[in-house]
């Protein structure tokens, strides 16, 4: 696809692993630049599009840690075919909010939440063949893939991702400074 | 007697007794430091205030000035090893900012601002260190403590207390509180105490006035932590 300069677009994709989806709808939240960026990008895989697998392009967002099976083949599919690879938000660059359970044994966890909890009758850790494998720590994306970019926040605000996308699409390196980059 | 030497290719008088980052401060110049605080005497355990000599890295905050001398300061290669020593102190222990009360006016996050520290780059060690709720009127969150010794130092030589120390070396290195069960409500530790607000991370947080100052109105939200150092002497 081309814009009506015959430029072609870049393409990127977009995933949530171990995360919210704020920093998602912090992408939104840039309102109607929006339409400024639907001029120069298009959307491989990505919540936006409901395209199921990641295939070759420019950018790579990824918002979330890694805490189970699916989000590591997730990560590693995005990485094969993305040029630049961003993580975007803090759960995607310390692990964040899932990443608290990362001191407690996870059986203890899952004990827990799924049996021992008051008000629970007949419990069971859950086990169907069809969820992925938890892993016993979450993880920073750049702890299993390499990754080019980094934009913190809890979520980045939707000025911070444009700046930051706007930059590297420019073809300028990216930089977020003061007050722009945020870890909360 | 004193004399001049050159900040960063700039002149700065000194006057005898004083260090380069006390010299430097009082020219203008900011040094980035943690352990370090205009009420102390120097620590010299962060190593955040380093600078060149000569070609030789040396604590700004505790080397006494001496006429001539060349510092090189705000240089890349000595803010790229600043920015590593502050990424090695947010993977050492569990610095999970957006829900940390200190958040906007905490001095690590803040310099990782003005460092230009996007990650923390390394493996992070995720430790295990319960939070002690025990007093009423404080909480020690361990979980984000970076050994600056400021709580020690002012318990024991302000507030005569001693109600903190650091035990163990390395890597197993922590806080603890001098008490026979180790908790904070069996220490005559007192809100009003110098220690309870000397904190430069979120350690020791008052209770009940957590995040009663909303986002954009906290102290590094805007300014940045240079400027705030330098307007109010911090
Ligand atoms: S102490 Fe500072 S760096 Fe650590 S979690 Fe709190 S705000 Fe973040
Ligand atoms: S509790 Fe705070 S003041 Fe005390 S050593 Fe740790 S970081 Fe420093
Ligand atoms: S400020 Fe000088 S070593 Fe910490």
């Amino acid at each position: 696809m081309s814009d009506s300069i015959g430029m072609p677009r870049v393409r990127v994709a977009t995933t949530s692993l171990a995360g919210c989806f704020g920093c998602h709808m912090s992408l939104l939240d840039m309102d109607e630049r929006l339409l400024e960026l639907a001029k120069v990008v298009e959307f491989d895989r990505s919540p936006l599009t409901d395209i199921k697998h990641c295939g070759p392009c420019d950018i790579g967002l990824i918002e979330g840690g890694v805490c189970n099976a699916e989000n590591v083949h997730v990560l590693r599919e995005f990485r094969r075919n993305c040029k630049t690879l961003v993580a975007v938000g803090a759960c995607a660059i310390n692990g964040g909010l899932p990443a608290q359970r990362n001191h407690l044994d996870l059986g203890d966890c899952l004990q827990q939440v799924y049996v021992k909890r008051d008000g629970i009758e007949e419990g069971g850790v859950p086990d169907d063949p069809e969820l992925p494998l938890l892993l016993d720590r979450v993880h920073p994306i750049h702890e299993v893939v390499r990754v080019d970019y980094f934009i913190p926040g809890c979520p980045p605000s939707g000025d911070a991702i444009w700046k930051f996308l706007t930059d590297l699409i420019g073809g300028r390196t990216p930089r977020l400074a003061h007050p722009l980059l945020r870890f909360d | 007697m004193g004399g001049k030497f050159l900040f960063d290719g700039q002149p700065v008088p000194f006057e005898d007794g004083q260090t380069i980052l006390q010299a430097a401060r009082a020219a203008g110049h900011y040094i980035p430091h943690l352990c370090w605080h205009p009420d102390f005497p120097p620590h010299g355990s962060c190593k955040l205030c380093i600078v060149k000599v000569g070609g030789r890295h040396v604590s700004s905050c505790a080397l006494p000035a001496r006429d001539g001398m060349e510092v090189e300061s705000d240089t890349p290669e000595i803010n790229g090893e600043r920015r590593a020593l502050l990424q090695m102190l947010f993977v050492e222990g569990n610095h999970f900012c957006p829900s940390c009360e200190k958040s906007g006016n905490c001095q690590l996050q803040a310099l990782a601002y003005e460092l230009d520290m996007s990650s923390a780059r390394f493996a992070h060690f995720y430790p295990d260190r319960p939070v002690d709720a025990s007093h009423p009127d404080v909480l020690l969150d361990f979980n984000r403590c970076i050994f600056c010794e400021l709580c020690v130092r002012a318990s024991r030589d302000v507030d005569h207390k001693g109600v903190f120390a650091l035990t163990d070396r390395g890597i197993r290195k922590h806080l603890v509180v001098n008490a026979e069960s180790g908790r904070l409500a069996d220490t005559d530790f007192a809100v009003g105490d110098r220690a309870a607000d000397i904190c430069p991370v979120g350690v020791i947080l008052r209770k009940r006035v957590g995040f009663a100052v909303p986002i954009g109105e906290r102290k590094y939200d805007e300014a940045s932590i240079s400027t705030v150092a330098m307007e109010k002497g911090e």
